[in-house]
Order: structure tokens, then C-alpha cells, then sequence
């Protein structure tokens, strides 16, 4: 078994982190402050091929594998989580369940939009009483000629203000519950598609998060993806997948907080020495990174077994379960090393805690993430 | 316009630690990467050629594992590479003597482009070197390039004065940090890199006649600069006569 990237990925690690370097960092606690959407980075992004990694190269793409995506993943929200997870849904949310599930018209007409960045993604699955429980939906699909007319309210919904395609899920059976649930293709210009509140949030700021409101909405009747009744299977596939890359931002932000600790640890100095001479301190860093290091092994492992075309279920949520963890606690030890200036805005760790805490919550809770592990245990 | 760049495989300077005890630089485990300043022409060659036309060549003397490195410059827009591999010990004037001899085996070339230093060990003498082994003009610290299709303009920082140089083709031009920013090759032209051609030579196999080297490199160590760590703490106009003292001691006052 090799645990190690080939040259290929290193190079391609190298570029995207020399571009988030020099792009992504610089306006991150900016941005987050002014919770401003990264639309320009976005753009370049698009141009490196970096905004629609996973997009194979028929469609405009560069076709990347799941574990070079992840180490990009990594790599962006080392520098700036908001603009991970924005990534991070429009490959693995929006993206990935089109080329998985979509028609050869779907692919044709939505992949290159997404890799050219021309439209961002989104994925419409949370609504206020459906969130770990998606099978309790209650937006509803039905059919009327040429059309399905969707109603209901979608929330959580990261990048939903500026999203441009959205894979939303809606019920057209009711009487058959999970199973009468199915998946579509929405353009946000489709009639009677609307924003809704826009959240404020602790954490991630500069990637907006808001509700979508579908108020007898049209949606052509080619724009369902998969089966009528597949939506719940294509949203929990897709949602596994998503995790490989919430995992990988949840390893970004922790190994910003281990630099940041590192460099901070060596250049302050209290009692006559640099507080990275002090064992208590030693040892946090020598935590951080320990767990950092078994957090990127299960992230790769995950993707591996993707590409591979394993099962991956378990892996993915063990990845984003650990790394989550690793993130609030990397990002908390880090708080206390730079102790009162890591708790004013002059110093990046306070982002990066607040950031952190998405991770064990999104496309999945720490408890859903037990649950999926369990299971496959218990079966 | 046929251009030549070369481009060097260091390890990443900045990751180096000093062993405290031996004063050696510790290399195992350090990553390699081509040399920031030889990318720096490798972008300035590949304007040109955007501007001109032509085909843009990237010359590396180094060992086989380069062969990954290289890449980078193509994928960045280079056409294809030679990577030579030198007897050990190559020195200056065996590395120039092998590109000299790799250009002349290209038949024309128009431009020779090179970083002014290599940041291992930023000896500037390369591309002077090769640039008189070839016997043709060179500009040497290049900031900004102005290249057309019958001559090239160069304006040079030279320290305390800029000078601004012209030359017809053939010429080499080493080029300053300052000169651009490189540009990051996208995803699809990282990928398409493996598929450019990659013409690896011994030395040996150039015909060369002498491949001895003229300088032995004997060590390497790290600056040591210890902090010696005196707190004056007596009165103020005594703390300052014993630190004036001292620093005159150590030669610090001159």
C-alpha cells in the first residue's frame, strides 16, 4: 500500500497551494469579516481548472482523481475554509451525482458550465424540519405535462444566494416514503426559484448560506436526475462523496492552526525563552499534528477506496468524524498557545476556530457519522 | 524564435535546517523544486514566444529525479526538455560547457534565457558562463526584456545604476526576480505535462573531451550565529560603557 502522492498529485498540490498562497490568503480574514463571497477567486479558480476538479476532460474538466481533489481541498481551505467548502459542493454535491447519475444530455448541457465556473453550485437537501433525517422532506415534485411543478423550502444551503445550478430533491411519492423521493437539476432562473434568508453564522463567513424558496416552480421534466424515486439513493452517495471533501477542509483548517502555532510558538518568548521551549506547548503541537496526520490518512484512504470503486461509506464518515474532531481541537489548542492575541481578530487562529465547528456538523453530524459507522459495524 | 531556458532542480532553500552540532545542512527529506529565479525566465520565454512565435526548449543539468521538476516548466508552457546528467562533482565550468554544448547540438537558437542565480548556491556564473562558451552577446541582470523579431533590449539593474542594453540575436539574458511574476499552469496543462518530451543524456555520451572539474567542492556549512545573551543591568551610563566596551572587543564597532 502506498501512502503517498505520486509526483503527479505533488505537482498539483504545489500549484494550488502556490495560488492559494497568492490569491485565496491574502483577503481571507477580510473576507470573512465583511462576509463577502470569494466571486473573483472563483473565477481564477475556474480558469486553473481548480473550480471543477472532479469534471472529466469530455466535459471540460481536468478529471481528477478523489484523492488528488481531497489534497486540493486541503489545500484551499488551509487558506481559507469559505472557499473549501464552496469547492468542495460545487465538485462533489453538484458535479459528482450529474456525472454519476445524469443523462448524456445532462452532462453535456450542466459539466461545462460548472468547469468554466460560469455558474456555481449548490445542493438542495436540508429543509427546517429534514436535516439528519432527509427522508422527512416535504417539498414535493409533481408531475404536470412537460413539467414538474416543485414547492417547498430548501435551508442551509451553502453558496445558495449565488448558486446557478442546484441538485434539489423533492417527493413525488409520498406513499412510498424514502423511496418516493427524487432528485432534479435546477437553474436558478427557473420561474418561481427564490433565495430566502441569508444566515449569519459563527464560522465561514465569506461562503454565503441561505435558504431556497421553490414556489410552484417549473422544472422541465428532462431536468429530473435518475429514476423518479432514486433521489434519497443519489443523495445519500452523493452526500458520502461530499464528506471526503468537508473531511479534507476539516484537515486545511487544522493544519493552518499547527503552522500558525509552530511559527507563533517559535518567535514568542516569555520568561527569557520562546514558548515552543516549553513542554507544555510541545506537547500540543505534537498532538495537533499527530492528529492531523491519522486525519489525512483516513481522508486519503476514503478517496482511495473511491477511485477504486470500493465501498467507501464507512471510510468517509470515519474521515469527516476524526477530522472534525481534529479541526476543533487543533483550532482550540491553538487559541490557548497564542492565548489572549489568539482571542482578538489581529491573529488568524480565531478564524480558523470558528470555522472549525462547521465541520462536525454539516453533510452529516458527528452522530450521523457514528450512526453510518455503526451500522456497517452492527449489520 | 527558438529559445533555450534553463532551468535548475534545488532543494527548497527555506525548508533547510542547520545540524547544531556538525554546522551541515540537513538535505535528507527536503523537497526539490526548480529554481525560483529559473522560472522566472521560463515566464519571460514563454511571453516571447506568445509574442513572437517560436518553440521554448528548458535545459536541466542535474540528476535523473529532475526529470520530475522539469515538468513543472512544461507544464507552465515549455515544448519539450533535456535534462543531462553530470559526472559528479560537475563544477561551473562542466555544467556551462555541457549546455554549451547541448545548445550547439540544437542547431539555431536565438535566445538563451537563464535565472541571474540559482538560489542554492547563487554563484551568478552560469549564464555568463554559457554566454561565453557560445561566444555570443550577454545581458546580465535583466529586469524588464523588450524582445522583437531582429534584436532584444534588456534593461539591466546593475546595483546602483540601470543600464539599458541591445542586442541582435544569439544572445543570453539572465534575468532578475523582479522581471515578472510566473504564471501557475492550470490543472489540464499539469496533466498534459506528461505527455511532453523528455530527452535525458549522460554526459558522457556528449563527446565532450574533458569533463574534469576545475573546482572541488570540499564542505558546506550553515552560518551559526549565536545570540550571546548578556542583560546589562547595571546603571545605565555603566550598561552603556561596557556594551561600547564590548562591541569594540568584538570588532562590532569597527
Amino acid at each position: 500500500m502506498i501512502l503517498e502522492l505520486n509526483e503527479q498529485q505533488v505537482m498539483i498540490r504545489n500549484m494550488v497551494r502556490e495560488f492559494a498562497a497568492r490569491e485565496i490568503a491574502p483577503g481571507a480574514a477580510e473576507r470573512d469579516r465583511k462576509e463577502e463571497y470569494p466571486d473573483e477567486i472563483l473565477k481564477k479558480m475556474a480558469e486553473l481548472g481548480i473550480l471543477g476538479a472532479i469534471i472529466p476532460a469530455q466535459y471540460g474538466g481536468p478529471g481528477l482523481d478523489h484523492v488528488t481533489y481531497a489534497t486540493i481541498i486541503e489545500e484551499i481551505s488551509r487558506a481559507c475554509a469559505s472557499t473549501g467548502v464552496v469547492t468542495s459542493v460545487h465538485n462533489s454535491l453538484t458535479a459528482w451525482p450529474i456525472i454519476q447519475y445524469g443523462t448524456e444530455e445532462q452532462k453535456a448541457k450542466y459539466l461545462p458550465i460548472l468547469a468554466r465556473g460560469e455558474k456555481i453550485g449548490a445542493f438542495g437537501g436540508t429543509e427546517p424540519d429534514a436535516g439528519s433525517d432527509l427522508g422527512a422532506m416535504k417539498s414535493t415534485a409533481e408531475l404536470n405535462g412537460d413539467h414538474y411543478i416543485l414547492n417547498g423550502t430548501k435551508t442551509f444551503i451553502t453558496s445558495g444566494p449565488k448558486a446557478g445550478i442546484i441538485i434539489a430533491f423533492a417527493v413525488t411519492d409520498r406513499e412510498k416514503g424514502p423511496k418516493g423521493i427524487s432528485a432534479f437539476i435546477i437553474e436558478s432562473d427557473f420561474k418561481g426559484y427564490k433565495v430566502g434568508s441569508i444566515f449569519e453564522k459563527i464560522g465561514i463567513n465569506a461562503s454565503m448560506t441561505s435558504e431556497l424558496i421553490f414556489e410552484d416552480m417549473e422544472v422541465p421534466k428532462e431536468n429530473l436526475l435518475g429514476k423518479e424515486g432514486e433521489g434519497f439513493k443519489i443523495a445519500l452517495s452523493t452526500l458520502d462523496g461530499g464528506r471526503i471533501g468537508i473531511a479534507a477542509q476539516a484537515v486545511g483548517i487544522a493544519q493552518a492552526a499547527l503552522e500558525e502555532s509552530i511559527a507563533y510558538s517559535k518567535q514568542r518568548h516569555q520568561f527569557g525563552k520562546t514558548i515552543s521551549s516549553f513542554q507544555a506547548i510541545q506537547w500540543m503541537i505534537a498532538d495537533m499534528a499527530t492528529r492531523i496526520e491519522a486525519s489525512r490518512f483516513l481522508v486519503m484512504n476514503a478517496a482511495y477506496l473511491k477511485d477504486q470503486g470500493k465501498r467507501f461509506s464507512k471510510e468517509a464518515a470515519m474521515a469527516k468524524l476524526y477530522a472534525a474532531q481534529t479541526a476543533v481541537d487543533a483550532t482550540d489548542k491553538a487559541i490557548q498557545i497564542f492565548g489572549g492575541y489568539g482571542y482578538t481578530r489581529e491573529y488568524p487562529v480565531e478564524r480558523l476556530y470558528r470555522d472549525a465547528r462547521i465541520t462536525g456538523i454539516y453533510e452529516g453530524t458527528s452522530e450521523v457519522m457514528k450512526m453510518v459507522i455503526s451500522s456497517s459495524l452492527l449489520r | 524564435m527558438n529559445i533555450v531556458v534553463c532551468a535548475k532542480q534545488v532543494v527548497d532553500v527555506g525548508e533547510i535546517k542547520v545540524n547544531p552540532s556538525t554546522g551541515k545542512p540537513i538535505l535528507e527529506g527536503i523537497p526539490k523544486k526548480i529554481s525560483d529565479i529559473d522560472k522566472n525566465a521560463a515566464e519571460e520565454a514563454l511571453r516571447i514566444k506568445e509574442k513572437l512565435k517560436g518553440k521554448v526548449t528548458v535545459i536541466t543539468v542535474g540528476s535523473e529525479d529532475a526529470r520530475e521538476r522539469i515538468k513543472e516548466v512544461l507544464a507552465m508552457g515549455a515544448d519539450d526538455a533535456i535534462l543531462i546528467v553530470p559526472p559528479d562533482g560537475a563544477d561551473y565550468h562542466v555544467v556551462s560547457n555541457l549546455i554549451e554544448k547541448a545548445i550547439k547540438d540544437m542547431g539555431q537558437v536565438d535566445l538563451v534565457l537563464c535565472g541571474e542565480a540559482s538560489i542554492d548556491m547563487f554563484s551568478g556564473q552560469m549564464g555568463p558562463r554559457i554566454a561565453g562558451a557560445l561566444g555570443i552577446p550577454q545581458l546580465s541582470y535583466a529586469s524588464k526584456i523588450t524582445a522583437e523579431a531582429d534584436k532584444i533590449t534588456a534593461e539591466r539593474n546593475m546595483g546602483d545604476k540601470r543600464v539599458v542594453s541591445e542586442s541582435t540575436y544569439p544572445a543570453l539574458v539572465t534575468v532578475t526576480k523582479e522581471i515578472n511574476v510566473p504564471r501557475l499552469p492550470s490543472l489540464m496543462q499539469i496533466l498534459g505535462s506528461a505527455a511532453k518530451p523528455i530527452k535525458i543524456v549522460k554526459a558522457a555520451d556528449m563527446g565532450i573531451p574533458d569533463l574534469a572539474s576545475k573546482v572541488i567542492l570540499e564542505d558546506v556549512k550553515g552560518l551559526a550565529m549565536n545570540r550571546k545573551n548578556m542583560i546589562f543591568k547595571d546603571d545605565l551610563d555603566q550598561a552603556v560603557k561596557v556594551l561600547a566596551e564590548n562591541l569594540s572587543k568584538d570588532g562590532v564597532l569597527g
